[in-house]
């Protein structure tokens, strides 16, 4: 490799270092993103500077086909189906480092006696874990657009089968370095597919945007791998970059949901878990129309409002901010009070709410907002549902226990709009629901809020 | 030094540089700083590119535009969409930018917004 081609892709890992650098604040992160952009841009072109590539038609063809079609897919895409696309694009990712491995194990078969331990290992952990990270994100994206269901799959003898299949690819591997040989290759790519499926099916809905963070960790430490495996710097550092950065991100997620990476992995493989049924209950409630929530509204001095993944699906953002406005207007004190982990991926909400322009200063993180919650008259809970579940301090065993909430159950009234009873992503039931101070306003979020709009108007 | 000591170097420092550079994120920027890690190990299509332009198989050639597809998508898919997410944190600062309490929510911003 000449030493210009070297000096550009070391050019090119510290700008994916700024990149992400620049992602972790909101002033320099669009910036941070271009720049990688840029790089990666830079990186591609390289190649066909200084190597004789052969089909580069071919190449270039495919390259404006993936680019077409990622263009396309992230053009379209909705705010609100922003995780499954995360999980999708991260699948691809780690199916084509499989590929590319399986691609480079076929050139070292010929002379294998004389390539290091260390690049077939390389090479087996490449194709295996690619593999895991595509058939996993596959189900994550399946799950997140309920092409099935997002409650835990869990059959008897799964944690056989799947430890069986670990021992499998573990031997596979050994095989790989010791005897090389594609069809090895390919079993163990397979293998690795109907790992990444056992891995995943068993975690529950709320859970399936951290195992999206730990699959992206996955399909970046491949990356590197692969850097390894073709003795591409570039490769190496982005990938370690992703991979380490993923995985420490895992963790801060995890965190703010209370949980451990294990439990979520192996959590319902355990049993005994208490996942609710994910029907609706038939205990009594007490419901009432938009006149009666907007004399309670009309008539508090402070309100706080809870917005979930429900109110971005029904687009109802807007209508919201103009109750809001005019709850503003007779001297109401309103804010929105922002989970963590509100929506379906840590920060979610932030993005949604940022798309229908909610002005930013109204939004208030959770730890500074949850001490005013027993000084509130009212909280309006919209399209939430389990940030604000009581289960979480009080039910050990529940999927969401030890999940920092919104204190809502302690203001003096809540009122909570949804569709219907069913339980929200996590698969529980919520007491708040069944609180004597609770008041639900059935309906879909947008209607619902265009009522009681109005009947506020006319107060 | 020998050359795979050379690569464990680079290996583990960028282990160290990535947990460095993400270590003080905020929840808020955590979905877009998915996205754009995701972007990132788009890179694989460089990878892609290099094995299918050495291979003289048509079943490897096949495997290899597969690939390049698939990283294609991967990497180009993953700028845009995080773009696109932070298009709209930079939008909703401007009202806040321009209001009359500037300063007050850019507090950390070492230049101020205008």
């Amino acid at each position: 490799m000449p030493t210009w081609v070297q000096l550009v892709y070391l050019a090119c890992a510290v700008c994916f270092i700024l990149a992400l650098k620049g992602l972790s604040g909101p002033r320099t992160a669009r910036t941070g993103n271009l720049l990688g952009a840029a790089a990666a841009v830079v990186a591609v072109v390289v190649p066909f500077l200084y190597l004789d590539l052969h089909h580069v038609p071919l190449i270039l063809l495919a390259i404006a086909v993936g680019t077409v079609g990622g263009v396309v897919g992230a053009r379209r895409v909705q705010m609100t189906q922003m995780p499954q696309m995360v999980a999708l694009f991260n699948g691809v990712g780690g199916g084509a480092a499989a590929l590319v491995a399986l691609l480079e194990l076929k050139e070292l078969v010929p002379d294998s006696g004389s390539v290091g331990w260390f690049t077939l290992a390389a090479t087996a952990f490449t194709i295996a874990v690619g593999a895991i990270s595509f058939a996993g994100s596959v189900v994550t994206f399946a799950k997140l657009q309920e092409l099935m269901t997002s409650r835990p799959v869990v059959f008897v003898g799964l944690p056989i089968v799947f430890g069986a299949g670990l021992v499998a690819a573990l031997v596979l591997g050994v095989l790989t370095v010791t005897s090389p040989a594609v069809w090895i290759g390919v079993v163990l790519g397979l293998l690795g597919l109907l790992l990444g499926l056992l891995l995943v099916l068993p975690v529950g809905g709320a859970d399936v945007p951290i195992v999206i963070s730990l699959l992206n960790a996955f399909t970046g430490l491949t990356v590197a791998a692969g850097g390894y495996i073709l003795q591409n710097t570039l490769l190496l550092v982005a990938g370690t970059l992703v991979g380490a950065s993923g995985t420490f991100l895992t963790l801060l997620m995890a965190k703010a949901m209370g949980r451990s990476v294990a439990n979520i992995l192996f959590g319902a493989l355990k049993g005994g878990s208490t996942l609710g049924a994910g029907v609706a209950s038939d205990r009594p409630v007490r419901s009432a129309g938009p006149e009666d929530v907007a004399i309670l509204l009309g008539y508090a001095d402070r309100v706080i409002i809870v917005p979930g993944y429900g109110l971005a699906v029904a687009q109802a953002q807007h209508t919201l901010r103009e109750l809001v406005d005019v709850l503003s207007g007779r001297g109401t004190r309103v804010d929105y009070a922002i989970h963590p982990v509100a929506g379906r991926m840590p920060g979610h909400m932030n993005v949604l709410l940022a798309e229908a322009q909610v002005p930013y200063e109204q939004l208030v993180e959770m730890d500074e907002i949850n001490g005013e919650f027993k000084h509130t008259d009212v909280v309006l809970v919209v399209g939430a549902n389990d940030v604000v579940n009581p289960a979480a301090k009080t039910t050990p065993g529940a999927p969401i226990y030890g999940m920092p909430i919104l204190n809502a159950d302690e203001a003096k009234q809540v009122v909570f709009m949804k569709r219907s009873m069913r339980p929200g992503f996590a698969g529980i039931e919520n007491e708040l629901l069944f609180d004597p101070k609770t008041t639900l306003l059935f309906g879909d979020a947008k209607e619902s809020l265009g009522k009681l709009l109005n009947a506020v108007k006319a107060l | 030094m020998s050359e795979p000591v050379v690569w464990l170097t680079i290996f583990v420092l960028s282990i160290f540089v990535g947990i460095e550079v993400i270590s003080k994120v905020s929840s808020t920027l955590h979905t877009p700083l998915m996205s754009g890690a995701n972007a990132i190990h788009g890179i694989i299509l460089l990878g892609a590119v290099l094995v299918t332009g050495a291979t003289d198989s048509t079943v490897a050639l096949v495997v290899g535009l597969v690939a390049i597809v698939l990283a294609a998508v991967n990497m180009v898919g993953g700028f845009v969409v995080t773009d696109r997410m932070l298009q709209m944190f930079t939008r909703r600062k401007k009202p806040a930018a321009t209001g009359p309490t500037t300063g007050s929510t850019t507090g950390g911003s070492a230049g101020g917004a205008v």
